[in-house]
């Protein structure tokens, strides 16, 4: 049985229908890239998984279990993590608040400090800024700290929506480094992303979406080789 | 006029200030977190002050009263946050506001007829009554331990936001709800907690008020206003806002008294048109928030 499983997603904002009969699987342990152009259903997509989007139909299944039905806090206590687009570092708190509040609701109970110090090592920069208002670091210090957010309740699957985006060349590297160490440690990753050849290069599968459908499946490696398919449905 | 004079004149508004924060502080806490502007506020501030004297006739004692009231107008709160205003959370921001401004005429009528249209004294317990030589001048007693309990509630409240994991769910959840849901925090359920206790915090204000104002279901009207204007001042939503702007409006409406008694309640409306125009988001409020 893979980790997520999504049937025939519609999904809603209001009265424009955006997600049409979305379906697509993530398997545990594996990093699946979701590509497509700007506007094609992507964030619409993990935000449904989420518990963000206004209304959502179809099937959503984390670990065996329904999620549709439940309300956002609920789908983060079964192991998902988030690290959203805009990063939303809560503005008025330090780093290390705003990576404790990464912990208050975490299923397993997870000594603090030991939490803090083992994010500290993945992630140096966020370790000299601790007491530092986090929404006053460069936006790649934000968004590594978004990422430590979600990491630190140790769930089971982080849900990524373009981390690589207005990011400098060599953090976004080092991004990949540590996306590919999660994934060794046993973390599955969707990572919704524009930077296609890098998501590609990352993953294990990719699925490319267009109009909120899939409209294509492969594993990264052949995609990336696949010119033709990735300037059809991701070129922007 | 002499200096002693002003300096008393000073500590009385500090008084009418610490009062005004205890109304102001919920007032402004609940419409930063769940976006209700509460015009029941004034109303639970008098139920309050009506609780306390129900006890306080009950069990004899003042000090039961300060602290049963409270916590029994604040579980009030949590009754009508559950019943009344999260049915209505997502729904337009007229309806809680519609709805509170009934509730608050209705809490005025329901007390009406329970306990009449007169004011009731309410005494100050014995062991506050008289007044104490402060060098500069004579005080009441009794002034000096509401601005002392306010000080304490505001200490408590300010270690509960920094130092407990409570209270940095409750920082966190009023600048972004939405992270804080898919970080596991049922938010819905840290609103009703937060409704209740700037309910009982409204509710203090009531008790500690009740002993230096004549107990009436009207004086709640008055308070409403100055809780708004507190808010307006501080910044929507902001608590030391809302601590800084109640002893400044306590302040400036005690020393217009002193030169123009019948300009009092104008002067707080004019600082608070001064302050929209110098800074329209309030004194600590974020600006476009």
């Amino acid at each position: 049985m893979a980790m997520l499983e999504i049937e025939d997603l519609n999904a809603w904002y209001g009265a424009s229908h955006i997600i049409h009969g979305l379906s697509l699987t993530v398997e545990q342990g594996e990093i699946l890239a979701l590509v497509g152009r700007n506007g094609a259903g992507k964030t619409s997509t993990i935000k449904a998984v989420m518990g963000l989007m206004p209304r959502a139909t179809g099937r959503v299944s984390f670990c065996g279990r329904e999620l549709l039905a439940l309300p956002a806090h609920e789908r983060f206590r079964l192991g998902l993590g988030y690290v959203p687009e805009e990063r939303r570092i809560v503005p008025g708190l330090t780093v290390r608040e705003n990576l404790q509040i990464g912990l208050v609701s975490s299923r397993a109970p997870i000594d603090e400090d030991e939490a803090i110090d083992e994010i500290a090592q993945n992630f140096p920069r966020l370790k000299e800024r601790l007491g530092q208002q986090g929404s006053t670091m460069s936006g790649g210090e934000q968004q590594m700290l978004a990422i430590a957010r979600a990491m630190i309740s140790k769930p089971k699957m982080i849900l990524l929506d373009e981390p690589s985006e207005g990011i400098m060349p060599v953090l976004v590297e080092e991004m990949g480094v540590l996306f590919r160490k999660l994934r060794d440690s046993g973390i599955t990753l969707l990572l919704v992303e524009q930077n296609v050849e890098w998501a590609l290069k990352l993953a294990d599968r990719a699925v490319i979406i267009d109009q909120g459908e899939v409209v294509h499946r492969a594993s990264a490696a052949s995609l990336l080789a696949n010119a033709e398919i990735q300037e059809r449905y991701c070129a922007v | 006029m002499d200096v002693q004079l002003i300096a008393m004149q000073l500590l009385s508004g500090a008084v009418l200030g610490a009062v005004l924060v205890m109304t102001a502080l919920g007032f402004t806490i609940i419409f930063g977190m769940l976006g209700v502007v509460n015009f029941a506020h004034g109303a639970l501030f008098m139920i309050g002050a009506y609780a306390g004297v129900a006890v306080a006739m009950q069990t004899g004692s003042f000090w039961w009263a300060l602290l049963v009231a409270p916590l029994a107008v604040g579980a009030l709160g949590l009754l009508i946050e559950r019943f009344l205003i999260r049915p209505l959370y997502n729904r337009p921001a007229d309806d809680p506001i519609l709805l509170t401004f009934g509730l608050g005429y209705v809490l005025v009528e329901v007390v009406r007829i329970v306990f009449g249209n007169d004011g009731i004294p309410f005494s100050t317990p014995a062991a506050l009554v008289g007044v104490v030589n402060l060098g500069i001048g004579y005080f009441p007693i009794y002034r000096l331990f509401v601005i002392a309990v306010v000080a304490l509630i505001l200490a408590l409240l300010w270690l509960g936001l920094e130092k407990t994991r409570f209270g940095l769910i409750v920082r966190a959840g009023a600048r972004d709800p939405q992270i804080m849901r898919v970080l596991g925090v049922d938010m819905r359920r840290l609103w009703f907690l937060v409704f209740g206790v700037g309910i009982g915090l409204t509710a203090l204000g009531g008790v500690l008020a009740a002993p230096m104002r004549n107990v009436n279901p009207e004086m709640g009207a008055l308070v409403l206003a100055e809780a708004f204007v507190v808010t307006v001042i501080g910044g929507l939503g902001s608590i030391v806002g809302a601590v800084v702007a109640g002893i400044l409006v306590g302040l400036v409406v005690s020393l217009t008294s002193l030169v123009a008694p019948e300009m009092a309640t104008i002067s707080m409306f004019a600082l608070m048109a001064l302050v929209l125009l110098i800074r329209p988001q309030g004194l600590f409020g974020r600006a476009g928030a």
